[in-house]
């Protein structure tokens, strides 16, 4: 009952905050996935290439819908603040 | 009848671009730009896929590098292969062996030089050490093994025929 009762804006700013955490994350991910695929490459490992282009793909896709996630909650939250602030008629 | 006092100044409502406000990255924005920063990790990987689908294999001609007697045992010998811009490193460590490796080493390209007390190519930047017999690294920052220059014993004459990039083993 408690969670309900609490501010729209506050549970929007914590759901991006986990997004945005989740994205870092696969950012470092991915920069990682980068370098070490640059090395095996230059190393002439080339069968390592498609896979790692692939991943980096889905996480590129995962990090895009996370971010649509951070637009919708965004508006939610930012459309109940105005709802909130609009006069009394 | 009361005077409306404004707490603003008239020149704020006039000029309405407020500093603070674009300073302040907001958390949809700072995403925004992690999600691009990421579109270029991808972009990055698919340079290099690109680069691999199309790379050619290289031809190498064949250059004269030196007479086998020019070289003594435990010696060297400095030549370019295949071009001017790729110095490389010819090595006698016994009688009747004969190796050649690039002299550019693979971690940020000094160059190599041979060791004879103690058997090896070292690396004087980050002390890296790479083996004579095979190029491969025995210690230190170099990620992979040295360019070997191959080598045919035609006569007298010691040429060079290709250059064999080796995976690590």
């Amino acid at each position: 009952m408690e969670r309900q009762n609490q501010p729209t804006q506050k549970r929007g700013l914590t759901a991006i905050d986990g997004a945005l955490a989740l994205i870092a994350l696969l950012l470092i991910v991915q920069m990682w996935l980068l370098t070490a695929t640059l090395e095996s490459y230059l190393a002439g490992h080339r069968e390592v290439v498609l896979p790692a282009a692939i991943i980096s793909g889905a996480l590129f896709l995962v990090c895009a819908g996370l971010y649509l996630f951070v637009r919708r909650i965004d508006a939610e939250a930012r459309a109940a603040q105005k709802k909130e602030e609009a006069p009394m008629l | 009848m009361k005077a409306h006092r404004n707490p603003e100044p008239l020149w704020r409502d006039e000029f309405s671009i407020h500093t603070a406000d674009e300073r302040y990255v907001s958390r949809r924005q700072f995403t925004k730009f992690l999600v691009l920063t990421s579109l270029g990790m991808f972009a990055g990987n698919l340079w290099i896929l690109l680069r691999s689908a199309f790379s050619k294999t290289p031809v190498y001609s064949e250059q004269s590098i030196c007479r086998a007697n020019d070289v003594p045992v435990g010696g060297v010998w400095l030549f370019r292969y295949p071009s001017e811009k790729d110095p490389c490193i010819l090595i006698r460590p016994d009688q009747d062996t004969y190796v050649a490796y690039s002299q550019k080493c693979t971690h940020l390209s000094c160059a190599v030089f041979y060791s004879p007390e103690k058997d090896r190519l070292e690396w004087p930047c980050h002390e890296g050490y790479f083996s004579v017999r095979t190029g491969n690294v025995l210690q230190g920052p170099p990620p992979r093994p040295l360019p070997q220059v191959i080598l045919e014993r035609r006569g007298d004459e010691i040429v060079a025929v290709g250059i064999a990039t080796r995976k690590e083993t």
